[in-house]
C-alpha cells in the first residue's frame, strides 16, 4: 500500500508541476466564460459609435417620428428629401446610413432599405424592423376605427414567458428553468467525456512512456505490475480531480463575480437595457423603446430568478453523481487505455484499439446531446444504464429529475462492470509492458487474460 | 551455504518453453556467472528470480527459505535495457526508485549523498535525466540498485556503454560490494568479465543447463591435454607421435610452445624428452579461455 502512495505521489507531482496543466487549469474557465460572455459583450456594444441616421420618405409622412431615437442611434427624418440626392452627398453627410421607406411598405413588408457604407449591426435593424411593425400595426387597426385606440393597445400590450415549476416528493414547488437544465446538462455531459478522455489516454501515454523507455522493468522488479498500473491511474486521476475542483471554484468565482456587477450596475439603465434582454431570447421589450425605465425592475427580478432556479438544480446530487461517475467512468477507461497502451510498442500502434474504445465514449456523448432535447427517451434511459456510456449520459439526464432508483441501478451496474475491467486490464497490462517487438492483436490480449502468474 | 537456490524451474510462453528445469545454486558471496547465447531463456530466469514472472514449475530460495514477494527489497535488479524517466530530475528519480524499495525518503538521501559523491556524479543532481550521456545515466541505475543495499545483487550486461576507466570503477564497485557481504548473479556476453569476477557459471542453452561449475574448474577440465612450454634462448623442437605443436613463437630471447600431448603418455615422459633441446623455464596446463568454452560447448550442442 505505501508503494502504491509512492507511485501515485510521482505519477502526481509530476504532472501538476508542468506548465501545460498549469496553463489549461487557468485558461479553460476563462475561455469558457469568455464563449458565453464574449458574444453577449458583441451584441451590447455592438454600436460602439453613435450613429445618425437619416429617414426619408417618397412624398408622404407615414413613418414620420415612429422610430425612437435610443442611446446609441438617432434617427433624424429629412421631409422632401429625395433618396437619389441624399446618396450623391452621402459621403460628406455625415450620416451613418439612409432609410428609405417606400409607400409600399404599408402592403409589401419589404419595401424598407437601410442603406449605409458599412454592414449595419444586426440589433439595429431588428429595432427599426420592431418599430415600423408594430407602426403598421397600428395604422391598419386604425382603419378598423376603433374608438381609443391608443388606450386600448396600452392596455393589451403583454409579455408572456412560461415559468417552469417542478414539483418534488415532498409536494413542494421549486421554480426550474429548461433552459437551465439544458445548458446543465450539456456542460455536465461534455465534461465527463473530456475528463475521461483526457485523462484517459494521459494512462496511456503514461504506460507507453514506461514500456518503450524500459522502466517498466526496474520498477516491477520493486513492486506488482497491477501497484504500478493503479498507481499510475489513480495518480492521473487526482490531477483530473484536481483540475475539475479548480475549475468548479474558478467558474463559481467568474459567475458570483459577474453577478454582482451586472446587478449592481442594472441601476443604470445602461447595462439592464441591453444584458438581461439578450440573455433572455425572445424578448423583444426594446422595441418600444420608451419604456427603458419602467421595465428596469422586472428584468432584474427576473435575472435574479434566473440565478435562482439554478441553485435549485438538486447540486449536492450532481456532484456526487458526477464524483461518482467520473472516477469509476474514469477507472474503466483508464484500465482499458493502460491495457492498450501495455500491449503496444509505441503510440502508432494503438490505433487498431482505440476505435472500439472511441465509439462508447463518442456514443455517449451523442446520446447526451440527444438527450437535452428529450431527456425521457428510452435511448437515454438505457444508455444511462449500460456502463459504457452512463457516465456521460447519465449526468446529462440528472439536471432533469433521474429516479432514485434509476441511479442506484445504473450505479451498482457501473461498479460490477469496472471492478471486472480492471481485473482484466491488470491481467492483460501485466504480459504486455514484458512483450517487445510483437504486434499485438485483440486475440493475443485474449489469450494473456488466461495466463498465470 | 547457498545464499539462492532454484530448483528445477520451467517456464512456458504459449507453446515455447523458455526454461526447463533449470536448477541454480549460489554461495554466499560469490558472483555467479549467468551465461548463455541470445534468446536461451537468461531474461525469463532473471525475471523469475526477480518475481516479475513467476515460474510454471520449480521453487525459488533464499536464505534457505522460500521466496516470497516482500524479498523484493533484498534484492537489486540491473537490468540489461537500463530505463530511467528521461523528463525526471535525476536526484528525484534516485528517490523515487529508492523509496521503492523500501527506503525511508531521509535514509534514501543520505545513502544517495554518499553514492552520487563516491561515482562523481553529484553535480548532476538537479539535471533531467536527458541531459545525461549514457554512460551518466548508467552510473545513475548502478547506484539506484544497489543502494538499498540488497544481499542479492543481478547485474544483467553492467558494463555495456561505459569506457574501459567507468568499466573499471564499476568492476571495482561490484568488487567492494562483495566484499562488504553481497551476493551477486552477473549475466553477460563479455567472457574476459566473467574470467575476470566470477567464481562460479551456469550455461544455459536453449532453455536447458548445460554446463555449471566453478570457473577454474571448468576450465581445467577443458583444458584438454594442452600446455604451455617456455625455453630458454632459441629453440627448436618438432611434432611427434607424443605431442603436437598448435603455436610457437620468440619472445625476449624465450622460445614459447603450445603442445597438444597424447593422453596415452605421462607428462614426466615428455618433460624427459624434451629437456634434451634446452633450458625449460616453465612447463603449465594451458587453460582455454571462457569465449573459446562458450563457443565449442554451444557449437557441440548444436
Amino acid at each position: 500500500m505505501n508503494k502504491i502512495s509512492v507511485i501515485i505521489k510521482r505519477e502526481y507531482v509530476t504532472r501538476v508541476r508542468k506548465k501545460s496543466f498549469i496553463i489549461m487549469t487557468i485558461l479553460a474557465p476563462l475561455l469558457m466564460a469568455g464563449i458565453i460572455i464574449i458574444p453577449t459583450l458583441l451584441m451590447t456594444n455592438q454600436s460602439g459609435e453613435f450613429k445618425k441616421i437619416a429617414v426619408v420618405e417618397d412624398n408622404s409622412d407615414l413613418f414620420k417620428g415612429v422610430i425612437k431615437n435610443t442611446k446609441d442611434a438617432e434617427f433624424v427624418y429629412l421631409e422632401n428629401t429625395k433618396v437619389d440626392d441624399l446618396k450623391k452627398t452621402f459621403e460628406k453627410s455625415g450620416f451613418y446610413g439612409i432609410l428609405y421607406i417606400s409607400p409600399e411598405l404599408v402592403n409589401t413588408p419589404n419595401a424598407v432599405y437601410l442603406i449605409s457604407s458599412k454592414q449595419p449591426p444586426i440589433g439595429l435593424l431588428t429595432y427599426i424592423e420592431n418599430s415600423l411593425k408594430k407602426e403598421i400595426e397600428r395604422q391598419k387597426l386604425l382603419a378598423y376605427k376603433i374608438e381609443n385606440l391608443d388606450d386600448i393597445m396600452k392596455n393589451v400590450e403583454t409579455n408572456v414567458t412560461v415559468q417552469t415549476k417542478k414539483l418534488d416528493e415532498s409536494g413542494v414547488e421549486k421554480g426550474t428553468s429548461t433552459g437551465i437544465a439544458m445548458a446543465l446538462a450539456y456542460i455536465l455531459g461534455f465534461l465527463m467525456y473530456m475528463l475521461v478522455f483526457i485523462f484517459g489516454a494521459q494512462v496511456m501515454r503514461g504506460v507507453i512512456e514506461e514500456k518503450t523507455s524500459r522502466v517498466v522493468e526496474v520498477i516491477i522488479s520493486s513492486v506488482k505490475p497491477v501497484q504500478l498500473m493503479m498507481g499510475k491511474i489513480i495518480g492521473i486521476a487526482l490531477v483530473g480531480l484536481t483540475q475539475f475542483m479548480i475549475w468548479i471554484f474558478l467558474t463559481i468565482g467568474i459567475v458570483g463575480f459577474l453577478k454582482t456587477t451586472i446587478l449592481s450596475k442594472s441601476g443604470a439603465t445602461e447595462i439592464t437595457q441591453s444584458m438581461p434582454q439578450n440573455l433572455m431570447a425572445g424578448n423583444q421589450q426594446t422595441a418600444t423603446g420608451t419604456t427603458q425605465a419602467a421595465e428596469i425592475s422586472p428584468q432584474i427580478a427576473e435575472f435574479s430568478k434566473m440565478f435562482d432556479n439554478a441553485m435549485n438544480q438538486p447540486w449536492g446530487l450532481i456532484i456526487i453523481c458526477f464524483i461518482f461517475y467520473f472516477v469509476t467512468g474514469y477507472l474503466l477507461y483508464a484500465s482499458v487505455f493502460a491495457a492498450i497502451g501495455s500491449a503496444v510498442d509505441n503510440e502508432t500502434e494503438t490505433q487498431q484499439f482505440m476505435l472500439p474504445v472511441t465509439i462508447p465514449i463518442i456514443l455517449g456523448l451523442m446520446v447526451a446531446m440527444g438527450t437535452m432535447q428529450n431527456p425521457e427517451s428510452s435511448l437515454s434511459f438505457w444508455c444511462s444504464i449500460i456502463p459504457l456510456t452512463s457516465p456521460i449520459v447519465m449526468m446529462a439526464r440528472l439536471p432533469f429529475g433521474v429516479p432514485y432508483w434509476q441511479i442506484i441501478i445504473s450505479m451498482v451496474i457501473m461498479l460490477l462492470t469496472f471492478a471486472s475491467f480492471v481485473w482484466m486490464a491488470a491481467k492483460v497490462y501485466r504480459t504486455g509492458i514484458l512483450m517487445y517487438g510483437k504486434k499485438t492483436s485483440w486475440k493475443e490480449m485474449w489469450k494473456w487474460l488466461r495466463y498465470s502468474g | 551455504m547457498s545464499l539462492f537456490e532454484a530448483k528445477n524451474v520451467s517456464k512456458q510462453y504459449g507453446s515455447q518453453l523458455a526454461l526447463d528445469n533449470v536448477s541454480i545454486s549460489v554461495p554466499e558471496q560469490c558472483i555467479y556467472g549467468l551465461l548463455g547465447p541470445n534468446g536461451a531463456g537468461k531474461t525469463t530466469f532473471i525475471r523469475i528470480i526477480n518475481q516479475i514472472t513467476g515460474p510454471d514449475k520449480g521453487e525459488l530460495f533464499l536464505d534457505g527459505r522460500k521466496l516470497m514477494p516482500s524479498d523484493v527489497q533484498l534484492i537489486g535488479y540491473l537490468p540489461e535495457e537500463r530505463g530511467l524517466y528521461k523528463k525526471m530530475k535525476v536526484g528525484e528519480q534516485a528517490l523515487y526508485f529508492a523509496q521503492l524499495k523500501g527506503l525511508s525518503k531521509a535514509e534514501a538521501m543520505r545513502r544517495l549523498k554518499y553514492w552520487f559523491k563516491k561515482l562523481d556524479i553529484i553535480d548532476w543532481w538537479g539535471k533531467k535525466v536527458e541531459e545525461l550521456s549514457k554512460g551518466m545515466q548508467q552510473k545513475v541505475q548502478f547506484v539506484t540498485t544497489v543502494l538499498h543495499e540488497p544481499k542479492l545483487l543481478i547485474f544483467d550486461e553492467p558494463f555495456t556503454g561505459f569506457d574501459p576507466l567507468n568499466t573499471n570503477i564499476i568492476k571495482n564497485e561490484i568488487l567492494f560490494l562483495r566484499e562488504r557481504g553481497a551476493t551477486i548473479i552477473f549475466s553477460t556476453h563479455n567472457m574476459e568479465s566473467v574470467e575476470e569476477l566470477c567464481d562460479n557459471i551456469t550455461l544455459i542453452n536453449k532453455a536447458k543447463t548445460i554446463l555449471e561449475g566453478g570457473v577454474n574448474e571448468i576450465r581445467s577440465k577443458w583444458a584438454a591435454n594442452e600446455y604451455d612450454l617456455v625455453f630458454d634462448g632459441n629453440v627448436e623442437i618438432e611434432g611427434n607421435s607424443h605431442y603436437n605443436i598448435l603455436k610457437k613463437q620468440n619472445e625476449n630471447n624465450k622460445s614459447i610452445f603450445r603442445l597438444k600431448t597424447s593422453s596415452s603418455i605421462s607428462t614426466n615422459d615428455i618433460l624427459q624428452n624434451l629437456m634434451r633441446s634446452g633450458n625449460i623455464i616453465s612447463f603449465n596446463p594451458a587453460l582455454p579461455s571462457m569465449n573459446e568454452i562458450f563457443i565449442r560447448v554451444i557449437e557441440t550442442q548444436n
